[in-house]
């Protein structure tokens, strides 16, 4: 028979934790499933094809938003042109949303212009990452934060796969994450659009429920054959967004990303971050119980050799 | 807060809004002149030369899509559309909401079942997906001031004019 001594209990007591943190796991991953977003969500579906790179989405959410002013004017089309480290523009403290201008060679009728801005997702990696719950998935669809929690970590820039929140770095004394909220304070929690919705000219953005714009986008696809890509770019793109996209060109010559992959980001971290409670509450108490029990026999030896 | 918002509102929904009002006369088939300003803030009003525009354009239903009583231009309308009754108005205002996301307009589009065009752009994307859509595939003018001027409202918006930004854009700094 093997002898039970101390190494062999210890590595028996692993394994046994570590089973019942992968089962526990495994069943938590299960139970939780995945989110899908909130049934009455809105959401805005946005057609490549009729933007013409007027920027007037840009003035209005600098004027909703209160944002700062602007380098140039926003009827100046130069911005088309600006490169910055090798990148188009980038929504910023200043801009929470921009257009772009892409070049797309043999595309009848000139350039693509594409709007970024937040795309709200249903399942939101910035939310997962974020250690203060600054951020919050409304059930009207917003993604927004809460700057007075946000302690400037930026972890969320780096989980968000759009490349979205933005940094206020010209705040010396309190900098915090910036970034679209689809005008949820001041529009979308009273059941209106977005203020850049609203002030487009070509309505390249429907506003509406989630579900609704889904069929929406599918009929457009349907109902125009060989215009556009047969793909609404959000629907199913990690986890989902708010925000769904047409276009006629193939969406990895407009600057999307699309090797994201269906599944929400915080598929890829449940099980580990299950594990994690499990190891700061059971563990300690674990290995003190078992530095106490080793330490008992030493204790006791030691006071029997006092006494004797 | 609740000002400015108003405010911006204000302006989506004017501009959400130009109508048409015919005056100087009717040409045949139609006003000569159409004065598209219903929806104007930003911009002004668009002195619309109908009359130039419904020979440029050989076909009423180009615009009028099936409301003047003939087919329609696009073979996917012709398939419900062919054999339409002139409507009452053939205005685009008659159809196209100036107020296309406002609540109680939405929750009538969601709560048919029965309607079939639910992405029916408002009004003022109507004009310009119209107008704009022909003017890039015709070759006409596509500037946004080609067509209407801007009105200092929209200059204070676009901060353009005499609200353009006075300092030059820094250079470089993180």
């Amino acid at each position: 028979m093997k002898k039970i001594d101390r190494r062999n209990f210890l590595k028996g007591g692993l394994a046994g934790s570590a089973a019942i943190a992968v089962t526990g796991t495994a069943a938590t991953a299960k139970g939780a499933g995945t989110f899908g977003g909130y049934p009455n969500s809105m959401g805005v579906l946005v057609d490549l094809t009729k933007c013409v790179g007027c920027r007037t989405c840009e003035a209005a959410c600098n004027k909703e938003q209160g944002l700062p002013e602007p380098e140039k004017p926003f009827n100046d089309t130069s911005v088309f042109d600006e490169i910055k480290h090798g990148q188009k523009r980038r929504t910023s403290e200043k801009a929470y949303t921009v257009v772009n201008r892409y070049e797309v060679e043999g595309r009848e009728g000139g350039p693509v212009f594409r709007k970024i801005q937040c795309n709200h997702c249903q399942e939101p990696a910035c939310l997962t990452s974020c250690f203060v719950n600054a951020y919050t998935k409304t059930p009207e669809g917003a993604v927004v934060y809460n700057p007075k929690v946000c302690v400037g970590c930026r972890t969320c820039m780096v989980a968000c796969p759009f490349y979205i929140p933005a940094y206020s770095y010209s705040s010396a004394i309190n900098p915090v994450v910036k970034k679209c909220i689809m005008c949820y304070d001041t529009r979308l929690k009273f059941g209106r659009p977005p203020a850049c919705v609203e002030a487009c000219p070509q309505e390249v953005m429907v506003f509406g429920k989630r579900t609704d714009l889904i069929k929406l986008g599918h009929q457009r696809i349907k109902e125009n054959p060989g215009k556009y890509v047969d793909h609404l770019y959000g629907e199913n793109e990690v986890g989902g967004t708010s925000w769904m996209y047409l276009s006629d060109v193939p969406f990895d010559k407009v600057g999307f990303d699309t090797h994201l992959g269906n599944e929400p980001i915080i598929s890829y971290v449940k099980e580990f971050l299950t594990v994690v409670p499990m190891v700061l509450t059971i563990w300690p108490a674990l290995f003190t119980g078992f530095h106490l029990l080793s330490n008992r026999k030493e204790a006791l030896t030691k006071e029997e050799e006092t006494k004797g | 807060m609740g000002g400015r918002t108003r405010r911006v509102m204000g302006v989506a929904v004017v501009v959400a809004a130009l109508g048409v009002s015919p005056h100087i006369g009717r040409a045949a088939g139609g006003p000569a002149m159409v004065e598209l300003g219903s929806l104007s803030t930003l911009f002004g009003a668009v002195p619309f030369d109908h009359a130039k525009h419904a020979g440029l354009a050989g076909d009423c239903a180009e615009c009028h899509h099936h409301t003047l009583g003939g087919a329609p231009v696009k073979e996917n309308c012709a398939r419900c559309h062919k054999a339409n009754q002139p409507a009452k108005s053939a205005a685009c205002r008659e159809c196209h909401p100036a107020e296309r996301f406002e609540a109680g307009y939405m929750a009538t589009v969601a709560g048919n079942p029965q309607l079939y065009h639910t992405g029916k752009p408002g009004l003022k994307g109507a004009y310009h997906q119209k107008c704009l859509g022909c003017h890039q595939a015709m070759g006409g003018p596509t500037g946004c001031e080609d067509c209407h001027s801007m009105t200092e409202k929209g200059e204070a918006f676009y901060r353009t004019g005499k609200y353009a930004p006075a300092a030059a854009p820094k250079k470089g700094g993180h």
